[in-house]
């Protein structure tokens, strides 16, 4: 990718959807995240780049409170999801989720048709008063997850059967159905080849126009490509956040320098 | 890095050819033949008890599911039956089995001199070979059939127990010397008899379907009884044992905090596993019978028993195929906004079902064939029931249990008792083939791929 062409990317928007303010996360006794302050613009997408184990899918996972599910993580100070606080007592982390929707980084698919994989999103929050509108939303998300063509005419196969990169997609469509304000996508295409990535690559760009998108990842042409805004993540600190042309040209840290032209990680 | 000149203090090894064994791989390959003999030797020895076992329980067992009648035609005298004439139900049912004891005199000499049968025999021995439970089957037949009285009417009545070992090869003209139930004589009528077909042995239904009959006739004695004994008990553990251990291990698995509490408790169900059945037995008897005044000898008691000795089985089956389902369907269904609750319930639960129902047909099968908590709570020994007319009889009312019927059988002196036990035996273990032929067709057919 050109580099000239980075630095021109502008930014379509400068509200802040989601503020993270001195996040730490410990995993039992491991200090997992260090003092994480962070702001991510709505409709862009943030790269969180970094070393194995720098905890950037960690932080990725306390956007949505998944982490909540580990018995021994323990997350302090405050993330805002457009100025209220996601650890506040009062908010279900159901409630958050479908707001925050999330792509792992394995493609999950439920063992479920195509259709129902979809649809259940969508069917547990109401979002359908009927069949029509079911199918509606279903082709909708599909189609905004490129699949759609792919897949229209075996709405009834099971998900688990498609390929890697269809899979991925679908859990993408699923993903996209409940309507989210933010999608998360943990190392999204670290199981796909060249051209499944490309083509998720293509969506994540598309996605922009609705939700805001964070997505980890480990490769830094990924980040390069996809992304407006990049953080960089070593041994639990954010090192350092800015443009991604910036990040990727002309980085404040030694340490960014270090990891970008490969001499750490 | 890859290093590949040799080290110095690593000398090259010499050249060797492909073509011939390094004496290291003659030694590794015999170690690994010896190994496959040995599990091939352990898996024959295995087969070859199982076939033993198979061999000696069909050999043995078969012969109870046949049975030696007779057919005879018995004249149903009005004089001795209803002596008013009038078809009274009630005097009808005055006349007890005594009164039609001479009612089967008469029909078996009507019967010898008709076949022109040569025999000293007293008209008393002569029925002497019939069942005690003759009498019976014909007092009932008199009583559901009033009108039938006057008639002759042809009945095939049950052959008594060393008739039926005769003909089946138990009894021989040796082993009865001093044998006050039946003389030599008795025999060559037998053998009269069965050469003019009056006497026949066939299939005997009332083996599977039948009550259990006193010490005196074992002829008459089935399973069937304490079949339904076993059903109800069997309906008792599956309404409770099913839903309590599919919740507790719900609960356990997916919603309970992992700390020491739940760490004790998850021991103390693996060490309740391991408790002997007997223990609950007097568990049931100390708790269920003595303290709650539950009914002894009832199915009801033998099911919550057998509930609290499968419950274990349960919960350990069921945790093992809720963890066997990958947490990334958990993630995938919490990443949409799913509840914990509906996560289990739309997703886990459904890809756990066939490993809990393996395990829960397991556990059943394996109460079944339990006999030890059932001797503590009375469900063993004679007990001289018909068929419940209702479920809540059926609960309630005293019944034994398939494998307490065997144990029962096996402990009388008739060796035709003995013969039903193994009969018994293999209709426990046709049950029990089943159940598990059940378990592993569902885990074939429902586990699914992910």
């Amino acid at each position: 990718m050109n580099t000239m062409n980075m630095m021109d990317k502008t930014l379509d928007t400068q509200t802040t959807k989601i503020s993270a303010r001195d996040v730490n996360v410990y995993y039992g006794d491991t200090h997992a995240i260090k003092d994480v302050n962070v702001e991510i613009d709505a409709n862009t997408v943030t790269a969180f780049i970094g070393p194995s184990g720098c905890g950037k899918s960690t932080f990725l996972r306390c956007i949505n409170r998944m982490n909540d599910t580990i018995d021994v993580c323990r997350v302090t100070g405050d993330i805002l999801l457009d100025g209220e606080d996601i650890y506040d007592k009062r908010v279900d982390p159901v409630q958050l989720r479908a707001k925050v929707g999330m792509v792992f980084q394995k493609p999950n698919p439920f063992p479920k048709s195509i259709y129902d994989n979809v649809a259940y999103g969508p069917k547990i929050h109401g979002l359908a008063r009927n069949k029509a509108e079911m199918d509606e939303i279903v082709e909708k998300s599909l189609r905004r997850a490129a699949i759609w063509e792919e897949v229209k005419d075996r709405l009834d196969a099971p998900g688990t059967g498609l390929s890697g990169g269809q899979q991925q997609r679908l859990c993408i469509a699923r993903a996209i159905a409940t309507e989210p304000e933010v999608l998360l996508m943990d190392e999204p295409c670290s199981a796909l080849d060249p051209i499944a990535t490309a083509q998720v690559e293509e969506l994540i760009d598309e996605l922009r126009t609705n939700f805001s998108v964070v997505i980890v990842t480990h490769s830094m042409q990924q980040a390069a490509r996809v992304s407006q805004k990049t953080a960089f993540f070593h041994l639990g600190n954010l090192v350092e956040f800015g443009p991604t042309g910036q990040i990727f040209t002309n980085p404040d840290d030694p340490r960014t320098e270090s990891y970008i032209t490969g001499r750490i990680g | 890095m890859t290093d590949l000149s040799p080290t110095p203090d690593q000398p090259a090894a010499a050249k060797t050819s492909l073509l011939t064994l390094s004496p290291r791989t003659v030694k590794r390959n015999s170690a690994e033949t010896r190994f496959k003999a040995y599990g091939i030797g352990a898996i024959a020895v295995g087969l070859m008890m199982l076939l033993v076992l198979v061999a000696t329980i069909v050999g043995r067992g078969t012969g109870a599911f046949q049975q030696t009648f007779i057919t005879v035609n018995v004249e149903l005298l009005e004089a001795k039956l209803d002596k008013n004439g009038e078809r009274n139900i009630e005097d009808i049912k005055r006349v007890t089995t005594f009164g039609y004891a001479p009612l089967l005199k008469t029909a078996m000499k009507n019967t010898v001199s008709e076949l022109g049968i040569e025999t000293d025999l007293k008209a008393k021995h002569l029925a002497g070979i019939l069942s005690k439970s003759a009498v019976a089957q014909l007092r009932a037949y008199v009583l559901a059939n009033p009108d039938q009285i006057g008639q002759t009417v042809e009945f095939r009545f049950l052959a008594q127990s060393r008739v039926d070992g005769y003909l089946k090869g138990r009894v021989s003209r040796e082993s009865i010397e001093n044998d006050k139930n039946i003389s030599p004589a008795q025999l060559d009528l037998v053998d009269a008899l069965v050469a003019a077909g009056v006497i026949e042995k066939t299939f005997n239904l009332d083996f599977i379907l039948g009550s259990d009959a006193s010490d005196q006739r074992p002829e008459a004695a089935g399973m069937g009884v304490s079949m339904l004994g076993s059903l109800f008990m069997m309906l008792v553990v599956l309404a409770l044992a099913l839903p309590i251990g599919v919740a507790a291990s719900i609960y356990l698995e997916e919603f309970a905090p992992k700390n020491w509490i739940t760490d004790v408790i998850e021991v103390n169900i693996a060490n309740l596993a391991a408790v002997p059945s007997i223990v609950y037995g007097i568990l049931g008897l100390a708790v269920f019978i003595n303290y709650m005044h539950l009914p002894m000898s009832a199915p009801l008691v033998g099911g919550l028993v057998l509930t609290l000795m499968t419950l274990p089985t349960i919960i350990i089956s069921t945790r093992a195929s809720l963890k066997a389902v990958p947490p990334s369907i958990r993630d995938a269904a919490l990443g949409v906004g799913a509840s914990k609750m509906q996560s289990v319930f739309h997703h886990v639960l459904p890809l756990a079902a066939p490993g809990i129902l393996t395990g829960t047909i397991i556990g059943l099968a394996q109460a079944l064939g339990e006999t030890a908590p059932l001797l503590l709570i009375g469900m063993v020994g004679f007990i001289a029931s018909n068929a419940p007319e209702t479920i809540g009889e059926g609960l309630l009312s005293p019944n034994s249990a398939m494998p307490a019927q065997i144990y029962e059988w096996a402990k009388r002196a008739d060796p035709a008792f003995y013969e039903r036990a193994w009969g018994g035996i293999i209709i426990l273990l046709v049950f029990l083939v089943t159940m598990n032929t059940v378990a592993v067709v569902l885990r074939r057919r429902f586990e699914r791929r992910w």
